[in-house]
């Protein structure tokens, strides 16, 4: 492998590791339920670059470009079931805070 | 590796941390899709053309407009309540850029042994289609029941609503 190819895939590392990080801290810290959702979606945007850019360095773009395709497709079903769910939430609670689901306690 | 690699990436993160950090869920989204469209951006310059054509249609195009959908049948903050939802998100988040800082310069000291990764990937595969197709066609199937699932599950929340209606 070329250095520049290394050097390129460090960079893009690092920048796909950063938004992971961004989109865990809105994760961690959020209590609102489509604000959770949306940090699933910068979690998953940051894995499908780093899937793509791990490609391109190893020269099996064609392989990352499926597995990109399948995230996609999955993060797609996995967000309109879940803002569903939150709907449904929303209309039992009128609230969007987690803090306030205390339902499911045994 | 150019310049407009590093604008780019570097659009990436700040656009995720907008979206993080923004008090209005609808801004928020809009982040979101602008975050959607720079990947999109990095994916075409890495020649993933028809991943970059999934992630611009589908994460910038149908994801913003489900959430936009979804923050619609939500009620609206009165301005008092939008006041103190702004303070307390200040108050959360103020530390993340800090956070992106220090983690970014963590990661700028970690070594990636690439030569083993690459000695691991196996012979250079040709198009997309013919992968997608030939080699990975387990997971069509695999998108097929998710897409399903994803379809049954929204169903049986729309029949919920109408049998408690």
């Amino acid at each position: 492998m070329s250095n520049d190819l290394g050097h390129l895939f460090t960079i893009f590392a690092i920048g796909a590791a950063l938004t992971f990080v961004v989109g865990f801290y809105s994760l961690v810290t959020t209590k609102n339920l489509l604000r959770a959702l949306i940090g699933v979606e910068i979690l998953a945007k940051a894995t499908t670059l780093l899937i793509i850019v791990a490609g391109y360095v190893s020269g099996q773009i064609a392989l990352a470009q499926a597995l990109a395709i399948t995230l996609i497709v999955v993060e797609v079903a996995v967000i309109v079931v879940a803002v569903g769910v939150v709907l449904c939430i929303y209309r039992h609670n009128k609230s969007l805070d987690a803090t306030f689901f205390t339902n499911l306690k045994g | 590796m150019t310049a407009i690699d590093m604008v780019l990436l570097g659009a990436l993160v700040l656009s995720a941390m907008a979206t993080v950090m923004t008090a209005r869920l609808l801004r928020a989204v809009i982040a979101l899709a602008v975050t959607s469209v720079f990947v999109a951006l990095l994916m075409f310059r890495l020649n993933a053309n028809i991943a970059a054509v999934f992630e611009l249609s589908v994460c910038a195009g149908l994801i913003p407009a489900i959430f936009i959908t979804s923050i619609g049948l939500t009620q609206r903050l009165t301005p008092e309540a939008l006041a103190v939802r702004r303070k307390e998100r200040l108050r959360t988040v103020w530390y993340l850029p800090l956070i992106v800082i220090v983690a970014g310069i963590a990661l700028s000291r970690v070594h990636i042994p690439l030569e083993t990764a690459a000695a691991l990937a196996p012979a250079p595969a040709g198009d997309v289609r013919s992968v997608l197709w030939a080699l990975r066609h387990t997971d069509l199937l695999g998108q097929i029941v998710v897409l399903l699932g994803g379809v049954f599950g929204v169903a049986v929340l729309i029949m919920e609503v109408r049998h408690e209606q």
